[in-house]
């Protein structure tokens, strides 16, 4: 009983440690396991344009415009904008109003997008459903991108 | 003496259980790809391609709903020395592989079209990878000793460790920036999933555990038959 | 017919996914049959070499 009472303790322990441990690497290494920046996060970290990173938010409404090859659209995450010049193929889900990530750098304000990739949200519905939940009036626009 | 009862009481159960599980995966398996592949609507945003969330979400539950499984069965065998459990574990890690290598798969066939890329290395989708290579880990280990009973204790040791993944996996898009969008049948509240996608993807989440029964049981009785086969060799090496 | 297998164009993606599923699934259905079978049929063929060894090893078999 006794014997069993200890290896219960030694594994309980065990994993309390464990889980301690990880928590606090994963706490020390947030920076970099986060995927993408947010327009917010960009205002208040001043990256130069020598570093590759991700921007990632929200197509903002009616700011996408195409000249030839070139998109410029803007990525809103509803507190800060950063607007975006990209050169290449849209994933089929990129949309104004929807979730994007797009990888390059970040050049005097203006991100110049090297690769974007489409962010969806967790609703999933059939068209109607969407309609009809539209014209009711009971649409909820996201808030973040997240 | 009692260390053959339980196994022989578990075996007498699953006799008992195995029709019914069979019998069960094959008719939710057939109600859920019905319902999924001709019965339910197309989504608003991502068209037909929402289809594939009927195996991928599954697959994904059952990856992590095995090695929790797995972790159980592990804490039982270290503890109270429990002779099923060390079974449970080792017949469990090749089809929680299985699960979460369909997951990874079926994911990256639903990211191209959608996201516009097969992988990023974002934390949802790198602690699934992990928990792949937790899966495999665990194969080998088991098998790299020469004592069974050791080969068990260190896989034991492993799958409680690796199980710090499990949260992980759970929370990262909740925790981090991902490519991947959060928890939709799990949410606070209600799912943001309508019922008629709902429908078919419980039922396959359903078909899905019951197989992982069947699998289970075949795969424990096969490892008991082993585990005697080398009991009874072992009387006749040492001329018992 | 064709709406199904067509898939609205995403054909090239949804039917991989099920057969891929399929793939994995029936592997493992089968090699975990095979395995099984293949153990306890030599687990009764050793039984029947060695009649006298009934004991400890097996008592649970009823």
């Amino acid at each position: 009983m006794t014997r069993k009472q200890r290896r219960l303790n030694f594994v309980l322990l065990g994993m309390l440690a464990l889980g301690a441990a990880t928590a606090l690497v994963l706490t020390a290494f947030n920076d970099s396991l986060v995927y993408f920046y947010s327009p917010s996060d960009l205002k208040e970290r001043q990256i130069g344009p020598e570093r590759r990173l991700r921007l990632g938010g929200l197509v903002e409404e009616g700011s996408v415009k195409r000249d030839g090859q070139t998109i410029r659209f803007v990525v809103t995450d509803t507190a800060a904008t950063v607007a975006v010049v990209y050169n290449g193929q849209l994933p089929d889900l990129f949309r104004e109003g929807q979730g994007v990530v797009a990888e390059g750098r970040l050049d005097n304000g203006v991100f110049q997008a090297a690769e974007v990739l489409a962010k969806h949200d967790e609703n999933y519905m059939p068209k109607e459903v969407a309609d009809a939940l539209k014209k009711q009036g009971h649409w909820q626009e996201e808030k973040s991108a997240k | 003496m009692h260390r053959f009862a339980n196994p022989a009481r578990f075996l007498r159960a699953a006799q008992l259980v195995l029709p019914w599980s069979a019998g069960l995966t094959v008719a939710l398996l057939a109600a859920g790809l019905y319902l999924g592949l001709l019965g339910s609507p197309a989504d608003y945003q991502q068209g037909e391609t929402v289809r594939i969330m009927y195996v991928h979400v599954p697959s994904a539950w059952m990856g992590l709903f095995v090695y929790s499984n797995m972790a159980i069965a592990s804490a039982v065998a270290l503890i109270w020395k429990h002779p099923l459990a060390d079974v449970v574990a080792k017949a469990s890690a090749p089809v929680g592989a299985g699960f979460t290598f369909v997951c990874l798969v079926t994911g990256a066939l639903w990211g191209k079209p959608m996201w516009g890329t097969w992988w990023a290395w974002d934390a949802r989708l790198t602690s699934m990878l992990i928990l792949l290579f937790l899966y495999l880990g665990h194969m080998a280990l088991v098998n790299a000793f020469d004592d069974p009973t050791r080969g068990a204790k260190a896989g034991a040791v492993l799958a409680l460790a690796g199980f710090v993944n499990v949260p992980i996996i759970k929370y990262s898009v909740d925790w981090w920036n991902t490519l991947h969008q959060p928890a939709s049948v799990t949410r606070v509240g209600m799912p943001a999933v309508d019922p008629a996608m709902l429908t078919p993807l419980l039922l396959m989440g359903l078909a899905f555990t019951t197989f992982f029964v069947t699998l289970l049981i075949l795969r424990v009785r096969s490892e008991l038959a082993a585990a005697k086969i080398r009991a009874i060799r072992m009387v006749q090496v040492h001329g018992g | 017919m064709d709406g199904v297998l067509g898939m609205g164009g995403y054909a090239a993606y949804v039917w991989p996914a099920y057969g891929i599923t399929a793939v994995v699934m029936l592997g493992l259905l089968i090699t975990s049959l095979r395995e099984m079978r293949k153990n306890e049929s030599q687990l009764a063929a050793l039984k029947q070499a060695h009649p006298r060894r009934r004991g400890r090893a097996e008592e649970g078999q009823s």
